[in-house]
């Protein structure tokens, strides 16, 4: 067991980095970690920026996790992926669900959204691996555009040791039942992605 | 068995095991999660109060009943709430009354940034601050032993950070069947009647509790020393201490879990064991001056900044500027500025829309207030032009009014807010002769804080139906004559009603009515933009609706975010966007 890990999600209100992160702590918990979490409701929920901090250690103190230290940025959308370069270093794996939500600038004309290249280059100022994760596209294929974030969790179960029984047992207990199979699946998908 | 638990659901969860039968607050974030939570469990009964002074004063009802009462409220809540704090202080309250309040340090969902440990000293009352959820869960328990060994109301100190963040709680045994004894009032006027002569007596108790207090702070196991190595002895509470934690590993600490009366004694314990006193707290410097006073030489404000919530980094890096802890290597700049940002926005379909667009076309000066709507000051509506705190809508236009202000101008209100502290105001409009325009818009729910009840909507917290508080109603028997009731999505009749009230002189209120889209979860098929009709004025794109987006020679609206309202249909000139039959 290592002595710690942290997790940013970073996305925008409503996509359900709070679910996902939720399911992530009780994986933490259940695997004999101590665990916390930290997120902002309230006004930010209206299709604003949400960020979510999930903590594993053997004691964990603050429920934040400190600039330049995550261990992983798992991000929902892209621009969001790129808000975070301060909170990354060279040991930090991004993996960035290659969706977009057009913020209202965006919208208007009056803004551009960053390219693929632009979100890479921002992240790489610290040397973090930048790992793309088709999740909206699979989640899509399945049938709930909801999905994207247990697909990012499928990709994220690769890079650790936890066993994948875990996961899914804690996934199909967390989320509305009659979804159950339905994000199963999306968990195995995330991993077939990233083990092509 | 361990379970994990938000800051809110251990308060709750604590509010359960500690045999606290009546609940009272209103919603407010991050404090709303306490109450809704606490109405779940088995034997509880709880209410949303029309606003938090009520609340307070229901949960103030219970305890001199003799039983254990909650009320739960966000920081700026208590200033509304402070006028009976201030005297259930003198009464004391027989069954415990313990208070959760939240601060938001950083402000992410509130107007101000106010330090709530002021009230505690300012009211001569017992303040606690857990540090994580297991704390927030126990505190509760011991919150209430205090209250009722010493007939003191006590609060219950939060941040955001507390509430909102996550960790393992132990559960514990259900909550022993206390005999249940029938509430009985005592009658008892010298002791609950504040006249100037009893409270008079009443402020010697007062006194005197405080110094048994602060007697009992010495030996409370929730204050206590955890010695360490080194030159540093670092003071901290709530959250805090666990930033403070990761900073200075080895240091000593006080770790303080009752921040309102500070134990004299232990603070000195602490300073003779150390070279350098550090006192670790966002906000105002209040543990600060208290060691000061002691003639203790303690580093705080002049290290860590007095704006805005900490996070260890923080601590960490002004630490590391005054020589305190070592320097790590410097993290590089990042330019992330030029990003596009992506504020919050009032949903796709939300009825609030259509009025701040029509505010905004007839350029209405408005007073605004606080809700969702507050959205409605973001541009492109840019149609709210003050808020300050609930309720100020309507007075601050009868001023603006005073004033001679020649614009047109009109108060906009919530319904939640409107019932928390719009009535007296209304009122206030008519009995001094007030000409004033004001607009209730009434999506018959608290939406802001997630969804709660409020006078307006029917039925209560837990389920019940109950008679509904007609807005228009209302004002007609207080005296309007002008009172109109419109549905915000006919837009000719939102422009109409608000062009003719707001000429008018005569005080008026209008009522734009539809429930909350995303509470009621509405869903219609999306309108269809014809792009060859289209001329590209942009009118559509200025109600800010999401679903729409700029392409070329025209517009889109995506089908999966959009709700159907036609909104935008009845902007357009064109014709273009056509609302299916
Ligand atoms: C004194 C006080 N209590 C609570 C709050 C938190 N709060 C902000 S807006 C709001 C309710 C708004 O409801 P409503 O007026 O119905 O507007 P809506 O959000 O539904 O548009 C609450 C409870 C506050 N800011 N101040
Ligand atoms: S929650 Fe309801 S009131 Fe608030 S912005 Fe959304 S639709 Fe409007
Ligand atoms: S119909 Fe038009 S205004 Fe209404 S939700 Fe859809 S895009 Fe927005």
């Amino acid at each position: 067991m290592k002595n710690k890990y942290d997790f940013l999600f970073a996305g925008v209100g409503g996509q359900g980095t709070i679910l996902a992160s939720d399911i992530l702590c009780e994986i933490g918990l259940r695997c004999g970690y101590d665990v916390k979490k930290s997120e902002v409701h309230g006004m930010s929920q209206r299709g604003g920026a949400v960020e979510s901090h999930v903590r594993w250690g053997e004691k964990v103190y603050s429920p934040l996790i400190e600039e330049g230290k995550t261990d992983f940025l798992l991000a929902f959308e892209m621009l969001e992926a790129a808000r975070w370069p301060h909170y990354t270093a060279a040991n930090t794996v991004a993996i960035i669900n290659r969706h977009q939500i057009l913020p209202p600038s965006v919208n208007l004309g009056q803004a551009q959204y960053p390219e693929e290249k632009e979100i890479e280059s921002i992240l790489a100022g610290t040397g973090a691996k930048v790992v793309w994760v088709d999740g909206a596209a699979k989640a899509l294929e399945l049938g709930n555009a909801a999905l994207g974030g247990v697909v990012l969790l499928g990709a994220l179960s690769i890079y650790l040791d936890e066993p994948v029984e875990v996961w899914e047992k804690t996934i199909a207990e967390l989320v509305p039942a009659k979804f159950k199979e339905l994000n199963i699946k999306a968990f195995q998908a995330g991993r077939e992605l990233m083990q092509k | 068995m361990k379970k994990i638990m938000s800051g809110n659901e251990a308060f709750a969860y604590g509010t359960y095991l500690a045999g606290i039968k009546v609940g009272a607050g209103y919603p407010g974030t991050p404090s709303t999660e306490v109450l809704e939570n606490y109405s779940r469990y088995p034997g509880a009964y709880a209410e949303w109060s029309p606003n938090e002074k009520v609340a307070m004063d229901v949960g103030i009802g219970a305890a001199l009943a003799g039983k254990r009462a909650l009320v739960t409220m966000k920081h700026v809540g208590l200033n509304v709430a402070a006028d009976s704090l201030f005297t259930v202080s003198y009464t004391g309250t027989n069954g415990a009354l313990v208070i959760v309040n939240a601060d938001d340090p950083s402000m992410h969902s509130s107007q101000n940034e106010q330090d709530n440990r002021h009230y505690a000293k300012a009211s001569k009352v017992v303040m606690l601050e857990p540090a994580d959820s297991e704390e927030a869960k126990r505190f509760v328990k011991i919150a209430v032993d205090i209250s009722e060994m010493f007939d003191t109301p006590v609060i219950l100190r939060s941040t955001t950070r507390l509430s909102h963040s996550k960790c393992v709680v132990e559960l514990e045994d259900e909550p022993a069947d206390v005999a249940v004894e029938p509430a009985a009032y005592e009658r008892n006027a010298s002791k609950y009647v504040m006249v100037p002569m009893n409270a008079r007596q009443r402020r010697l108790v007062v006194e005197e509790r405080l110094k048994k207090l602060a007697e009992y702070a010495e030996t409370t196991p929730i204050n206590y020393i955890e010695p360490g190595s080194g030159d540093i002895g670092v003071i901290a509470a709530g959250v805090n201490y666990q930033y403070a934690k990761e900073v200075f590993p080895e240091a000593t600490f006080l770790k303080l879990g009752m921040v309102y009366p500070l134990p004299e004694r232990l603070i000195r314990d602490l300073a003779g064991r150390v070279k350098q006193v550090v006192v670790v707290e966002e906000l105002d410097p209040f543990i600060e001056e208290h060691v000061r006073l002691l003639g203790i030489p303690v580093k705080g404000r002049e290290v860590f900044p007095g704006i805005a919530e900490f996070s260890q980094g923080r601590i960490r890096k002004h630490a590391a500027a005054t020589g305190l802890v070592p320097k790590e290597a410097d993290t590089p700049i990042f330019q992330t500025s030029q990003l596009p940002v992506r504020p919050p926005m009032l949903c796709p379909g939300c009825a609030h829309r259509p009025v701040f667009y029509a505010l905004q076309r007839l350029r209405v000066a408005v007073m605004g207030d606080i809700g969702c709507y507050t959205l409605g000051a973001a541009p492109p509506l840019g149609s709210m032009h003050s808020c300050i705190c609930m309720g100020a809508s309507i007075g601050n236009v009868h001023g603006v009014d005073r004033a001679g202000v020649k614009d047109r101008t009109a108060a906009v209100i919530g319904d939640s807010t409107f019932f928390h502290s719009g009535i007296a105001p209304l009122i206030n409009l008519i009995s001094n002769g007030g000409n004033s325009t004001v607009i209730v818009v009434d999506n018959r729910i608290t939406a802001m804080t997630g969804h709660q009840p409020h006078p307006g909507t029917g039925w209560t917290m837990m389920g019940k139906e109950v008679p509904n508080v007609s807005i228009d109603a209302l004002a007609r028997a207080v005296g309007f004559k002008k009172v109109d009731v419109i549905n915000p999505y006919d837009f000719k009749l939102v422009m109409d009603t608000i062009r003719e009230h707001t000429s008018s002189d005569e005080p008026s209120l209008i009522v734009s009515q539809y429930p909350c889209v995303l509470n009621i979860k509405e869903k219609k098929p999306a309108p269809a933009v014809d792009l060859d009709a289209c001329n590209e004025c942009g009118n559509c794109l200025r109600i800010a609706c999401s679903p729409m987006t700029k392409v070329d020679g025209g517009v889109r609206i995506d089908p999966a975010l959009c709700i159907g309202c036609g909104f935008c249909a009845s902007v357009c000139n064109q014709g273009a966007i056509k609302v299916p039959n």
